[in-house]
């Protein structure tokens, strides 16, 4: 099963590597973006009998900082026929 | 006096670390390595090295903050034993949950390398007490990610149980009320951005971190 974990940074935590690359957007001549935000994508390829939460708990032990981050969790559906 | 330097794969400051506490207390430090799985009995002070552990792999400290060998850290630091974190070492401690917080990208996004005033907010602990209250002292800092953050909640309560150790004495890094090093609620752990083992000696051409070690090692030297 493969899943796929957003983080991203609480609302409220100040962004500094979100704030340049909306600079470099707008210096691109990209107008009208209002707010940018970086996160992390991690890819995980885990057994098809993984419970919800155990992937949860990945998450919070590890894969986000709970401090400051949140975690969006998202099951792929198989691709089908797939080599 | 027994005193441990943990080394985690892509620690740097290591070295710098058991030189100064050998430097201070006369009595060489014992190196211990992140695969290991228990401590050398009977510490009586555990220090975590500044560096880049794990080539800051998720976030700086994530990776060694659940190695094997913290899990003693953690066991040790509850039974009351001494621990500094530095630089890494602190993303180490709040990543590993025995500091509060944590540790974000500098605010100005840039590596900053250069000696910083530091006002000593709390003069009481085991590691500042060799420091006047209020004294600005002056310490190198190295690093990406020294942007101290926490709640207003969770900073209100530092700031109440006179837990902020050390301030910044001019912006560096965008911390949250400039904290520059936290202590734990016993005491008994320290974790700081500023590098203290980098200024014990004269070549070093600032000796204002010897005192922490003065003072942290002080009743350990003979025991």
């Amino acid at each position: 099963m493969k899943v796929r974990v957003s983080v991203s940074l609480k609302p409220g935590v100040l962004d500094p590597q979100g704030r340049a690359v909306h600079h470099a957007l707008e210096g691109l001549g990209f107008a009208g973006v209002e707010n940018v935000r970086v996160g992390r994508l991690i890819e995980l390829d885990v057994a098809d009998d993984t419970s919800d939460e155990a992937l949860d708990d990945m998450c919070r032990k590890l894969l986000a900082n709970m401090v400051i981050e949140n975690f969006r969790i998202e099951k792929l559906p198989e691709t089908v026929g797939a080599a | 006096m027994r005193a441990a330097v943990v080394t985690f794969p892509g620690s740097n400051c290591d070295r710098d670390m058991a030189v100064a506490l050998e430097e201070v207390s006369g009595i060489p430090a014992i190196r211990v390595w992140h695969g290991d799985a228990e401590l050398p009995e009977r510490l009586d002070f555990i220090a975590l090295p500044g560096g880049f552990s794990y080539g800051d792999y998720l976030r700086c400290g994530s990776m060694a903050a659940r190695s094997p060998i913290m899990r003693a850290v953690i066991a040790a630091a509850e039974r009351g034993v001494p621990v500094l974190g530095v630089c890494n070492g602190f993303q180490v401690l709040t990543e590993s949950g025995l500091l509060p917080g944590a540790l974000m990208r500098n605010a100005q996004l840039t590596f900053t390398c250069r000696t910083v005033p530091l006002v000593v907010e709390n003069n009481q602990s085991l590691f500042t007490s060799g420091y006047d209250a209020g004294q600005v002292i002056g310490l190198p800092v190295a690093h990406h990610d020294g942007n101290y953050f926490a709640d207003s909640e969770t900073l209100d309560r530092l700031e109440g149980e006179g837990r902020v150790a050390f301030r910044y004495g001019e912006e560096v890094n965008g911390s949250q009320r400039s904290i520059a090093g936290v202590l734990n609620e016993a005491g008994n752990v320290l974790g700081m951005m500023p590098h203290p083992e980098r200024a014990i000696e004269a070549a070093h051409g600032n000796r204002d971190g010897r005192a922490l070690f003065e003072a942290a090692l002080k009743d350990l030297v003979g025991a």
